[in-house]
């Protein structure tokens, strides 16, 4: 059977200030007639600029060599105007973040009418209709009155299941979906992934999955590509990679998932932390008059206690209050109810009176981009804890304390004059991890520390993080959505949902009898591919 | 933690900053290069220049009233003799036989009395000779023969309608455009910096008690405001700074409020927070530096409209102050003597607008620099 999309010694390059940068490297893959390919690997393997390129959607400062064919018909090198009679029709491709891919300033159904009219040729109206009916194929709710809204109000599960109406417009024979749950809350995730394969079963269309995530592969694909540093370097049937996997990054890719249980604390361990009826309000909308007021409770009455030692994980969706819970237990939110760090009530006090207590309560924050100020240098960024709780300190001192700090969280030291650009994702991460240890705390709330980072570099995150607290005796407050991670690390765990707490329990009883159904559900999408036996 | 002494301590990699890359950036744009080069040389000659001319830029030269431009020095030599005649006559005596030879020239004085040899200070007063000396003394002192050096001197740009080297003005009136310039933009940068930041990091009613003080000076006037000035403390080299300071920090304002508003909420100001910085502290470590961005960008271009400002309010007669001149008076004076002389405009035009052209292409070059967006 001759493939329908055929990749061969595809190369790209791209020219930066630095040199050329050679982003792939002669990858080869096939896609047969209806069948599901994935493409895995860590950011930067070149598995998107893979299907860029494909798809002639190089940045300006990218070439490509090598050849793209799509049923015989050469795609490398065509002018955009021929390649568009295949693009956007026959080969469709869905992209990560459906927050931006859909342009803010049009209806829904103009979007999803603009491909119909260009490639197929429908009126106005007939295209409107058309929306209307791809709306429904991909389960949208109402969708006669859905075509007339504007993006931002829909929800980002929905947005996505646009896109994908959009990329089904044409009825295309390649779908190249780029990472296209990762930006989404687990449990719309699974849906989003059931959708796509009920699509594919009814319209017999070939799906190119490029992700990181092997549980979604384990569960979508016939096929896997195995990419690292812009090389194919294992590929095969998913069952049999996944069974035997061949080269050693396969292995540790699959391996990837945290494993193992924290030892429990002994009841005696003095209480750290005890925040009870937890709080916070939202006003919004609050008009010119300041009449029509909205009152949203993101926490609603959350009690929260963590030991010397001791993890707690609050787990949840976007929007259901677990980080600003975590921002509230530290006063860094206004918040009403009671919090007692060591003894002392925090709730009333003036942020002065705070300022000393701030160096045992840390936090570590989810976005390692974001997190780390591009101006400072990861020296100045360890130690301003120190610049502002120990403002004695010589520069010299500092700098001493920043080395030590880095090898604590396994860091090169030399490296503390580099800026926050200069490093990696897992290495920015232990940047701010190390920003937090400096002072000593006591307890750290650690926000999504690891949903940013890629699998592998997630469990050596993880690995740092359990052996500082054995070390140190921290207290955590471990926010995440990724139940795999929490349970590697928590004893305790929260479960979130609308600000209120609906489910709390030790790890072993939440994930061997949860009791209720969002419990389960979470638990399900988190282990959609996590291997049978466990 | 291990014992200090123990560390080894390894020398530390600098790192290359974002501000290393921008330069790195900004050098490979050759228009910005060239510009910052033209720029340079601009700055250097005002700097040192009106040392070098050999002329005072308030010095009047009486006998040379808008004298074109010219590689050549003055006097040329057909105006010799007619000026020795004439000051000949100031003195009531008659030339004869004047000569001009080595750089000196020569003749021969005739009155019907004794000429009164005091009178030769006139030679020296003219512009064009330096002072006389009696060679023979004839007829009684009624007939002196008479040798007076002449000084040559050079206006590359000509002389101004008061007799003034205009070369020398020009580098006089640049150092002071230029200063305005560089001077109001610091002041209203370090204004609107610390205004907008402080206002966008506060937020709530200190930010809109703030911004709406801002909105009010916007609705001054501002032509109105500095005549006003003008009137009551008369005109001022200072007073250009307030005027100019006042009004062009509330754009910079603006938009550091709109920088501080997205990087408050960042994720490195939330962790500032938790790590219990001072509000001081973070809007020094955090806020500022990654506002500096835009507003250097900001600053580049603001530099060339105050220097514009400055010109327009000198010509509408607002600016600086006589001796002391700016490129605006200097453009205000040639347009008033466009027909006799229109070198008098072209000069400081030149030199106003290869200032201005410099500045945006820099500014240009800065933007693409600091913002890599097409990497």
């Amino acid at each position: 059977m001759t493939p329908v999309l055929s990749i061969r010694g595809l190369q790209v390059r791209f020219r930066t200030g630095d040199g050329i940068l050679h982003a792939v490297r002669g990858v080869d893959i096939d896609v047969a007639k209806g069948e599901t390919v994935a493409v895995v690997g860590e950011s930067g393997s070149g598995k998107s600029q893979t299907m860029m390129a494909a798809m002639g959607l190089l940045a300006a400062n990218g070439t490509v060599e090598g050849s793209v064919r799509y049923r015989g018909e050469e795609l490398i090198g065509l002018q955009p105007r021929a390649l568009n009679r295949y693009r956007g029709s026959k080969l469709t491709m869905i992209f990560q973040e459906p927050m931006t891919s859909l342009d803010p300033l049009y209806r829904i159904g103009d979007q999803l009418s603009l491909p119909l009219v260009a490639h197929g040729g429908l009126s106005k109206r007939q295209a409107l209709a058309r929306a209307v009916e791809l709306l429904e194929l991909v389960r949208v709710p109402d969708p006669a009155r859905r075509v007339n809204a504007y993006p931002h109000e829909l929800s980002g599960g929905q947005r996505q299941r646009v896109m994908i109406a959009m990329a089904l417009a044409n009825d295309p024979d390649v779908l190249i979906a780029d990472e296209p749950t990762t930006a989404l809350d687990v449990t719309v995730q699974a849906r989003i992934l059931d959708l796509l394969r009920d699509l594919q079963g009814r319209l017999g269309m070939s799906i190119v999955f490029i992700t990181h995530d092997l549980g979604v592969v384990r569960r979508f694909a016939d096929r896997t590509y195995v990419m690292r540093h812009g090389e194919v370097v294992e590929q095969g049937a998913t069952a049999a990679l996944f069974a035997a996997p061949a080269h050693p990054y396969t292995r540790m890719l699959i391996d990837a998932e945290p494993r193992g249980r924290k030892a429990p604390v002994a009841p005696s361990a003095p209480v750290v932390l005890d925040a009870r009826d937890v709080r916070v309000t939202f006003h919004t909308g609050s008009g010119l008059f300041g009449r029509t007021r909205h009152e949203i409770r993101a926490v609603d009455g959350v009690d929260l206690r963590v030991r010397a030692g001791e993890t707690v994980g609050v787990v949840g969706e976007s929007g259901s209050g677990k980080s600003t819970l975590g921002r509230a237990v530290l006063r860094l939110q206004e918040a009403s109810g009671l919090v007692r760090f060591e003894d002392r009530n925090l709730m009333p006090l003036e942020r002065g009176e705070l300022r000393p207590l701030r160096r045992r309560m840390q936090m570590v924050f989810q976005d390692p981009f974001g997190s780390l100020s591009p101006r400072m240098t990861a020296g100045e960024i360890v130690t301003e804890g120190l610049l502002v709780h120990e403002p004695a300190l010589s520069r010299r001192e500092r700098d001493r304390r920043a080395a030590q700090a880095f090898e604590e969280v396994r860091l090169d030291p030399s490296g503390r004059n580099r800026y926050p650009h200069e490093f990696s994702g897992g290495q920015r991460q232990r940047i701010a991890i190390a920003r937090a240890m400096i002072l000593a705390p006591k307890l750290v709330v650690l926000d999504e520390p690891t949903s940013a980072l890629d699998r592998s570099v997630q469990k050596e995150i993880v690995e740092l993080l359990r052996d500082l607290q054995t070390r140190h005796g921290l207290a955590y407050v471990f926010i995440s959505h990724d139940l795999a991670v929490v349970r590697a690390l928590a004893d305790e765990i929260v479960v979130m949902k609308s600000g209120r707490v609906v489910e709390r329990g030790d790890v072993e009883r939440i994930f061997e009898a949860p009791r209720e159904a969002y419990t389960r559900e979470l638990i399900a999408a988190a282990f959609l591919a996590a291997p049978v036996e466990t | 933690m291990t014992d200090a002494a123990a560390l080894p301590v390894t020398a530390p990699v600098v790192g290359r900053s974002l501000w290393a890359d921008a330069r790195t950036r900004l050098l490979r744009n050759r228009a910005a290069v060239v510009s910052m080069v033209v720029l340079g040389l601009i700055a250097l000659a005002c700097l040192v220049g009106p040392a070098l001319t050999g002329h005072a830029y308030d010095r009047v030269y009486p006998d040379y009233v808008r004298a074109p431009a010219s590689l050549t020095a003055y006097p040329f030599p057909e105006q010799v003799i007619p000026a020795a005649e004439r000051i000949a006559a100031r003195a009531r005596a008659k030339a004869e036989g004047a000569t001009v030879a080595n750089g000196a020239v020569r003749l021969a004085l005739v009155a019907a009395r004794p000429i009164d040899e005091r009178l030769l200070a006139y030679f020296d007063r003219s512009d064009l000779f330096g002072p006389a000396k009696v060679l023979e003394r004839q007829e009684e002192g009624r007939r002196l023969v008479v040798e007076a050096p002449i000084e040559y001197r050079t206006f590359l740009f000509g002389t101004d309608s008061n007799g003034r080297d205009l070369l020398t003005r020009t580098l006089i009136a640049g150092r002071v455009s230029l200063a305005i310039g560089l001077l109001a933009t610091v002041v209203a940068i370090l204004i609107g910096v610390v205004y907008g930041a402080v206002s966008g990091y506060a937020g709530g009613r200190v930010d809109l008690l703030m911004m709406r003080f801002v909105d009010i000076l916007y609705a001054l006037p501002f032509i109105f405001f500095v005549i006003m000035l003008v009137v009551f403390f008369g005109r001022n080299f200072v007073l250009m700074f307030i005027a100019v300071g006042a009004v062009e920090w509330l754009d910079m304002a603006r938009i550091v409020r709109g920088q501080t508003l997205s990087i408050k909420r960042q994720e490195y100001v939330q962790a500032a927070q938790a790590l219990g910085a001072t509000p001081s502290g973070i809007l020094r470590r955090h806020v500022i530096p990654n506002t500096l961005g835009p507003v250097i960008v900001y600053m580049t271009l603001l530099v060339p409209k105050v220097i514009l400002l400055e010109s327009f309010l000198s010509f509408l007669g607002l600016g600086v102050q006589e001796p002391l001149t700016s490129w605006g008076v200097l453009i205000a004076e040639g347009a008033k003597n466009i027909q006799g002389a229109a070198y008098m405009l072209v000069f400081p035009s030149l030199f106003l607008i290869a200032t201005l052209f410099a500045l945006n292409f820099i500014g240009d070059g800065l933007r693409d620099a600091l913002d890599p967006k097409d990497r």
